[in-house]
């Protein structure tokens, strides 16, 4: 396991430390806990980390934390682009974030309706492109099928590799089209980008129609680490020293 | 070979101790010579100046520069000041470093933007200088270009800095006030010096200066969409009520029992005075807590007429605070401090400005992560869920209630920090 993520895992398991800061009120105690501190995330992302209506703001709960931790400094860092979220984690050191991902990652509530629940149903045909593209890849780009990294299953691997199910079109496309145009950067090197810029408008679409089809087996989680080398180096997977 | 020879030479007149430190840091190529105690010494004042919040990069290599800074007069790119030889200060001396530091001036002699402090820089004395520079010259050699500035015509011409340098710079070091206490001209030289917080805390004008007469009497940052509060007036952050802890408090821990940092002087307690010692913390605070308040005997603030309308906005402000605030904020704003800091009597709320109080009901935000509090607890943002009405209508209230002295706020300058903040 790479050093990064080797540190979560302790981390997640050890109490939260007492504040440096004595309480002036304790009639008025805050509790202590990685829950209440991440009060200002729910509101976007559910109160288990589930996710909510609106498309954009995608579920956290069960994702690998080495994923969730790398798009927390990605997000502080300004390598991913969103300003609410890069204002809210501008100042947050390293292993506070390593402690948000790793709570995160341990919450398994039930997805809400099913994926893509309320969006139009898209043409079979569509649909069927995407499978292809998912389980085949595009050959001629040297595009690695998403299977191959994300898992058979789609359900991603430890430690950076997320699941891919759950997620609805809009925001998919949405990720490989600021992926394409460098609002969306991960670690190098950078696996995705050379993926989300090898594949045509159209490619995306069918793709994204595709996995937002597909239902959510009860217990999605994402597979061990292993060392199975993978068609493309990603530093995601790599994992970096902090 | 003649840069080892030098250290051979040095380490033989420091004698065994510094050759002990020497042997567990090694020099890097291109870094003078230097004891180990000066260069710890520069890294606590370069934190002291916030050096690394202009001249790196976030997540980049430290020092090396080109941190774009908008300005109402274009983007300034910062400096490499790594110790690289070609792209950064490698050639540079320590004389050649104290006189820009001192006068404003780079080492080819053109004059700086004032976008480096050196209007606050100017009071640091050449000791410290130099004890910054050995540190810079510590740390790992970066090679890379820095980009030209790209200012607008006519801010472009370096030579109007001379019309400005005449109105708002003072060259000097810090000189003590034989008459205050080592403590307070410590916290006075930080205050004032490294720590330019008159950058932001003095009103900035149409050129882009502050003017000392207006010393820390608070002012709007351009381009950031802050207001940096008066450290003069009682009514807005004038420290002269505060106890000496609170003040250290909400320096080093981003948090205390009277007020929370966030924005851009959360970015201040992050990268800078988080890491000042607890005897420095204390030095700015006791120099802080005796600036004269400068509010005029009858301050108070005018009372805006009460119109239907805002009795309207006060009890839709009421019920909303009541479903969305309460809970953390106590129904009578009392907060549960340091952790959720109280809205009766904070008076970032009820200052003339609404600015702050508006943008964190629309951003929420975290107080910065600091080694005395390194998990800080976060506000949510509401600006996803709630119309530009109902924000206006829960800061209008809490501006209000329970004593506080601000003004009603308009739908409209909500609108506007929505537009220049979140979308």
């Amino acid at each position: 396991m790479p050093p990064q993520f080797a540190l979560a895992v302790p981390l997640l398991a050890a109490a939260v430390a007492p504040n440096a800061l004595a309480q002036r009120s304790p009639t008025e105690a805050v509790p202590d806990t990685i829950e209440a501190r991440v009060q200002a995330c729910i509101g976007c992302h559910g109160a288990q980390g589930q996710g909510v209506e609106n498309v954009y703001f995608p579920r956290l709960a069960g994702k690998p934390a080495g994923y969730l931790y790398n798009q927390l400094v990605a997000f502080r860092d300004g390598r991913r682009k969103y300003v609410p979220m890069n204002y809210l984690l501008a100042y947050l050191p390293d292993p506070y974030l390593s402690r948000m991902a790793a709570y995160f990652a341990a919450l398994n509530p039930p997805y809400p309706g099913g994926a893509g629940a309320g969006d139009k149903a898209p043409p079979p045909a569509l649909v069927e492109e995407g499978r292809r593209l998912a389980s085949e890849g595009v050959p001629a780009a040297r595009v690695p099928p998403c299977m191959a990294c994300h898992g058979t299953a789609l359900n991603g691997r430890e430690p950076g590799i997320p699941g891919l199910l759950g997620l609805r079109a809009d925001y998919v496309s949405a990720q490989l089209g600021a992926w394409r145009y460098g609002v969306r950067t991960a670690l190098a090197p950078d696996c995705m980008q050379f993926v989300a810029s090898s594949l045509t408008e159209h490619q995306v679409e069918a793709v994204s129609a595709f996995l937002a089809a597909q239902p959510v087996p009860p217990k999605l989680r994402p597979a061990p680490a292993d060392q199975k080398a993978l068609p493309l180096e990603c530093g995601s997977q790599q994992g970096r020293i902090q | 070979m003649r840069r080892v020879l030098a250290a051979v030479l040095v380490l033989a007149l420091l004698g065994v101790g510094a050759l002990l430190l020497w042997q567990r840091a090694p020099l890097r190529s291109g870094g003078p010579v230097a004891g180990n105690g000066q260069v710890e010494r520069g890294r606590y004042l370069a934190q002291a100046g916030d050096c690394i919040a202009c001249h790196t990069v976030p997540g980049e290599a430290i020092f090396s520069g080109n941190r774009p800074m908008p300005t109402p007069f274009g983007t300034l790119y910062s400096p490499n000041i790594t110790p690289d030889d070609e792209t950064g200060i490698g050639k540079w001396t320590a004389d050649e470093f104290y006189q820009m530091m001192h006068t404003g001036r780079g080492r080819d002699g053109k004059l700086l933007y004032p976008a480096m402090p050196f209007a606050s820089y100017t009071k640091v004395t050449r000791a410290d200088s130099d004890a910054i520079f050995a540190y810079l010259r510590s740390v790992p050699p970066v090679r890379r270009n820095s980009r030209g500035h790209d200012l607008r015509f006519p801010y472009n011409n370096r030579a109007l800095l001379i019309g400005w340098r005449t109105l708002y710079f003072q060259e000097g070091e810090y000189q003590p006030d034989p008459g205050k206490s080592a403590e307070w001209n410590r916290g006075a030289y930080l205050v004032q010096g490294l720590g330019h917080c008159a950058m932001c805390h003095t009103p900035i004008n149409a050129l882009g200066g502050s003017s000392p007469a207006r010393a820390f009497q608070g002012g709007l940052i351009p381009m950031q969409h802050w207001y940096a509060p008066s450290l003069t007036s009682n009514r807005e952050s004038g420290l002269g009520e505060w106890s000496e802890q609170d003040i250290a408090d909400l320096l080093q821990a981003g948090i205390s029992s009277r007020a929370t940092v966030y924005g851009p002087m959360a970015e201040v307690t992050y990268n800078s005075l988080q890491y000042m010692n607890d005897a420095d913390a204390r030095a700015m605070a006791v120099y802080l807590k005796s600036l004269p308040n400068t509010d005029p005997p009858d301050s108070a603030p005018a009372l805006a007429p009460v119109r239907a309308d805002t009795e309207q906005m006060y009890s839709d402000g009421k019920r909303l605070y009541g479903e969305h605030c309460a809970n953390c904020h106590g129904a009578e704003g009392q907060g549960k401090p340091p952790h959720y800091p109280p809205l009766a009597g904070n008076r970032s709320i009820g200052m003339v400005s609404a600015v702050n109080p508006i943008r964190m009901v629309l951003n929420g935000g975290y107080p910065p992560g600091t080694r005395r509090n390194p998990m800080p607890y976060g506000m949510p943002p509401f600006a996803q869920f709630m119309t530009d009405a109902e924000i206006a209508a829960i800061v209008t209230y809490i501006r209000t209630a329970w004593g506080n002295p601000g003004a009603p706020v308009d739908v409209r300058e909500v609108g506007a920090l929505r537009a220049a903040t979140v979308e």
